[in-house]
């Protein structure tokens, strides 16, 4: 029993790692608004997979549920006031690369 | 296990190829993939609520909002695309090759941390957790909704004194 917890959290963990490499990999790397958005998306499912993974195997999978219902609360919001900032910006530049934002005033 | 392994292994592959992939559109539909394969396993996993919320929000509503963006953003003649294709693709080559190495990292690389499953039943029910142990939650959710909403509102009303 105790091994079968341990190579399952470490499965888990390790596809939950790879997830948020690329993601993270997505956003450092990119100069695009959109892909940027792309990238916070893969590194925020890596770690919601990671926080269901948590609750299975500690037994609070109620407590993991509602963490990840938050998580997705606060996802949608982040996406979709990113979205209006991408949507703004590219009405003022007529473009999506974030070097542009350098000319902005405070 | 075999199963669980498969979704998995797809779920990082449908990750990767949003991520990799060249056209929004195709990464927008990976990333909805990507939602439906953890929808799956957290479903297995014994999370239905949490399934259904990732299902009809990520996979529903934030695929609709990518969509909506890329098709207002997207102006770029093909031969400009296709040149900001390449200079793309060579900054992200090296993605699959970290992504081996850190598997294989993980895979060799295994701390004993000597866990034991817990005993089926156990656990409260999730509207007790939600509604009672973590009231506090709600209100913050609801407090980010707001502020998410206010957000669009000052961004939108923004945008139209450009007139555009």
């Amino acid at each position: 029993m105790v091994a079968d917890a341990t190579t399952l959290f470490w499965l888990f963990f390790a596809f939950a790692a790879l997830v948020a490499i690329s993601g993270l990999y997505c956003f450092l790397v990119t100069f695009n608004l959109l892909r940027m958005l792309i990238g916070i998306e893969v590194l925020i499912k890596g770690v919601t997979l990671l926080v269901i993974v948590a609750g299975y195997l500690s037994g609070q999978m109620a407590l993991a549920q509602s963490i990840v219902i938050t998580v997705i609360v606060i996802e949608v919001v982040v996406m979709v006031v990113a979205a209006g900032i991408i949507l703004g910006f590219f009405n003022l530049y007529d473009s999506l690369n974030v070097k542009n934002a350098r000319n902005l005033k405070g | 296990m075999k199963i669980m392994l498969v979704l998995l292994a797809l779920m990082a592959l449908s990750a990767l190829w949003s991520v990799m992939t060249s056209l929004f559109l195709r990464a927008a539909i990976a990333l909805a993939l990507t939602s439906v394969l953890l929808t799956v396993i957290m479903f297995r996993l014994g999370a239905p609520l949490a399934a259904v919320f990732e299902l009809s929000v990520c996979a529903g509503l934030i695929t609709v909002i990518f969509i909506s963006v890329i098709s207002l953003t997207q102006n770029l003649p093909f031969k400009e695309q296709l040149a900001r294709r390449q200079n793309r693709i060579a900054r992200f080559r090296y993605l699959p090759v970290i992504l081996i190495i850190a598997a294989a990292g993980l895979f060799f690389v295994r701390v004993p941390l000597n866990l034991t499953l817990p005993w089926p039943g156990a656990a409260l029910d999730v509207r007790q957790v939600m509604w009672e142990v973590r009231r506090f939650d709600i209100f913050g959710q609801i407090m980010v909704l707001l502020a998410g909403a206010f957000g669009v509102i000052i961004l939108f009303k923004g945008s139209g004194k450009n007139g555009r």
